[in-house]
């Protein structure tokens, strides 16, 4: 079994957890990522390693509650424990380039920030751009800073000050003649789409994308996490989940993360539902 | 011949009690019922016990079938599965979805001749192995332990088999399995209502009680490379049986909308997240009109699982004849009774999906002609320039599947063939790197349960002379 041993709730939607895994968090690297069950009957949920403690042997996560399973998960406490816990999954992200900028978007910064850090303890050059719907989404905005040369932190309001999404700062930075070796986008599929097509305007030498579409086994067996990059079909669990963001069909992408969207809203609100039925009685 | 009993001389096997057609194309529970004692025991009287045992040549894991069934035939159940288990890890598994008319019942000579049919054996093994299940209340003995220590990388057919040999030789086995779950495509593949899923457990359960050690969750090369096992694990030997699990698609456009399965993912969203059950957090379409593209057991699976998550219309989509079909003749016949709908001679060509939604709505297909044999053996389908469309919502593509590249990937020095298949010297199933075996469909690709148990059978006997052999 897979403790918790601490919970962190950001705001009503985001939450992050450290699970006592010792030998996901032996072998986890920047960009991978692990799969969990919350119980028995449970989806397996695929989510990216937000960090790591190899001599705790701790992983943590961070999550958004979209359905019924997310919903599970966060009612669980420290002392808890998981069903299932497997990792580290897929490719470690490359950690290549002198002068790199790191986009997250959304829950999307909460993998950004392992990988800008990751860069950084490197000696490298980051500029990290994180945006978020408005200022109490706000996350990491510590850890960002710890983790960059540069930090430039965006809301869709306005909230916090800086107005926009984050393709805003990077053209900026872009058209103003700043030379990035590399960017790479964390984040919703539209914003990581708007991101490449920043980058192909201003000749970016490399894009890299990582992409988080629906999958189940997470080892290469079920194909569904399949996406079409430079007209050849790849699993993301396998063969990413980074991608030369220049080839990525982004648009499929888009429409296959639809498929079951109908039943994730059923089962959340039947699992609320559930939930007070249980606080009621 | 035997003096205790006269022989039953009839001509056909006693039939298996089945549920209706009607019936089970809307439940999970198991289309064929089994045996009674009196079935098993008639059937059993109809084994003449030759001299030559025809069926044990061809029983992958030569298990000795006139013995078995004489015991059966005399009532002496236990006995009879004493004697499977001397041979077989997973009776109660083979009984159930071995190609037996291609093995062992393909020579017995009760079945030589017009109109006749050969020993029950499958549905013999298959009884012998649910009575033990149900009645046997003695105590598994635990071997007493050799000290020595073997890596088991998978538990499905190759690798439970290679884990319970070796232990029952006294090896301490550990088994690692990637997904929550031991069992391997017996859980994520095979469906409940061909294979119970209580049966793999009760099979998973009967290692455990010999001292196999099943670490579910660890996807070896990923959380442990093989190496780390062999140097810092001091396993003394590794076996690989990932299998097959890497899907093929076809390639043609409009594989990517939404509704395309692999027939991998529909299965084991079907069978290992059990999504046909309402308390299932997994989804799974449930669509009116199923293609299923291809002609294995496996195809026959994904069309009868989605007959069952309520599919109104179930096409089998296959570009050669019937007369070519892979699939085991008994599970095409279960199908076709079901109310599948075999559109032979039929290759896809385009998928074709709503604008708006991205859900596919069409397939198109051309029409097939048989020319030459090819390198298969089998008539080539020639396409004959004719096309039409199939309204659907829902495609599963079930034309195969290659090993899993992960452990190759991450294991320096291990061989591979162009297809992805590991190289092993002869039956052994010795890699190109020491002390690490390999079987199961991971070396031969997509092939049955059977002959996975036969490789993990022989790589567990090469361990166990490699071990024994250094002291």
């Amino acid at each position: 079994m897979y403790k918790i041993v601490r919970k962190h709730v950001f705001n009503p939607t985001e939450t992050l957890l450290e699970i006592e895994a010792p030998a996901v968090a032996k072998k986890a690297q920047p960009g991978q990522f692990i799969i969990l069950r919350v119980d028995e009957n449970g989806e397996r949920i695929p989510l990216t390693v937000g960090g790591y403690d190899r001599e705790k042997g701790t992983v943590t996560i961070i999550f958004q509650i979209v359905g019924a399973s997310t919903f599970k998960l966060n009612q669980l406490e420290v002392g808890d424990c998981l069903h299932d816990f497997v990792g580290p999954l897929g490719r470690p992200t490359e950690l290549t380039g002198e002068k790199v900028c790191v986009v997250g978007g959304g829950l999307g910064t909460a993998i950004a920030y392992p990988i800008a850090k990751a860069f950084h303890d490197e000696g490298k050059d980051v500029t990290a751009i994180a945006g978020f719907r408005n200022k109490d989404l706000i996350i990491l905005h510590d850890e960002f800073s710890a983790a960059s040369t540069k930090y430039i932190e965006m809301t869709d309001d306005g909230s916090n000050g800086n107005k926009g999404n984050v393709v805003v700062p990077l053209e900026k930075l872009l058209s103003e003649g700043t030379k990035f070796d590399k960017v790479i986008c964390i984040g919703p599929v539209i914003m990581m789409k708007f991101v490449t097509e920043c980058c192909k305007k201003y000749g970016v030498p490399e894009c890299v994308c990582s992409m988080n579409p629906i999958m189940i086994d997470g080892t290469g067996m079920c194909g569904c996490c399949r996406l079409t990059v430079g007209g050849e079909t790849k699993f993301a669990c396998v063969d990413g989940p980074d991608f030369d963001a220049y080839k990525v069909d982004f648009d499929e992408a888009m429409q296959r993360g639809t498929m079951y969207k109908a039943f994730e809203k059923k089962a959340y609100e039947e699992a609320k539902c559930n939930l007070f039925k249980k606080e009621a009685k | 011949m035997y003096k205790e009993y006269k022989p039953n001389m009839a001509p056909k096997k006693n039939p298996m009690p089945s549920q209706d057609p009607k019936v089970r194309a809307h439940n999970f529970k198991e289309v064929a019922e089994g045996y009674t004692a009196e079935m098993a025991i008639d059937e059993a009287k109809r084994c003449l016990g030759c001299p030559t045992k025809p069926c044990v040549a061809h029983c992958p894991v030569n298990i000795n079938i006139p013995d078995f069934i004489h015991e059966v035939a005399l009532g002496n159940f236990e006995k009879a599965y004493e004697i499977i288990s001397e041979s077989s890890s997973l009776p109660a598994v083979c009984g159930r979805v071995c190609p037996q008319e291609t093995q062992c019942e393909m020579k017995c000579t009760r079945g030589l001749g017009p109109n006749k049919e050969p020993v029950a054996i499958g549905r013999l093994e298959r009884f012998v192995a649910d009575w033990h299940n149900a009645n046997f209340k003695g105590e598994v003995k635990k071997p007493v332990s050799n000290g020595h220590k073997v890596a088991v990388i998978g538990s499905g057919p190759s690798g439970l088999t290679c884990a319970g040999d070796l232990a029952k030789k006294g090896y301490e086995v550990t088994v690692f399995e990637a997904l929550h779950l031991a069992g391997g495509v017996l859980v994520y593949g095979i469906p409940e209502f061909r294979l119970p899923k209580s049966i793999v457990q009760k099979e998973v359960d009967g290692l455990k009680a010999l001292g196999v050690k099943v670490e579910t969750n660890m996807v070896i090369g990923r959380v442990i490379t093989i190496d780390e096992l062999l140097k810092e694990y001091h396993f003394e030997a590794v076996f690989i049986g990932s299998g097959a699990g890497l899907p093929r698609f076809l390639g043609i456009p409009g594989e990517n909308l939404k509704g395309v399965y692999s027939a991998n993912e529909y299965l084991t969203r079907t069978n290992l997240m059990k999504a046909y059950r309402e308390d299932s957090d997994t989804p799974i379409e449930h669509a009116k009109n199923v293609a299923v593209v291809g002609g294995g057991n496996v195809a026959m699976d994904a069309a009868r699982c989605a007959l069952r998550l309520g599919a109104e219309h179930v096409y089998i989509v296959y570009r050669r004849s019937l007369e070519e079909l892979p699939a085991r003749k008994e599970e095409v016949e279960h199908a076709m009774e079901e109310g599948v709908d075999f559109q032979l001679l039929n290759n896809p060509v385009e998928l074709i999906g709503d604008k708006e939604t991205g859900l596919v709505s069409k397939m198109k297909v051309e029409k097939m002609t048989l020319g030459e044999p090819d390198a298969s053996g089998r008539r080539r389908p020639v396409g004959t320039g004719e096309f039409r469309e199939i309204e659907v919502d829902c495609v599963i593509d079930a034309i195969g599947t290659t090993p899993n590249p992960l452990i190759k990937h991450t294991t320096e020095g291990l061989e591979t063939n162009p297809h992805g298949c590991i190289i092993t010297k002869g039956e052994s199933g010795l890699t190109s790197r020491d002390h690490v075996y390999a079987g199961g469909d991971a070396v031969t690709g997509a092939a049955t349960v059977i002959l996975a148990m036969g490789a993990g059978k022989h790589a567990a006997k090469a361990i166990d002379e490699e071990i024994m052999g250094k002291k």
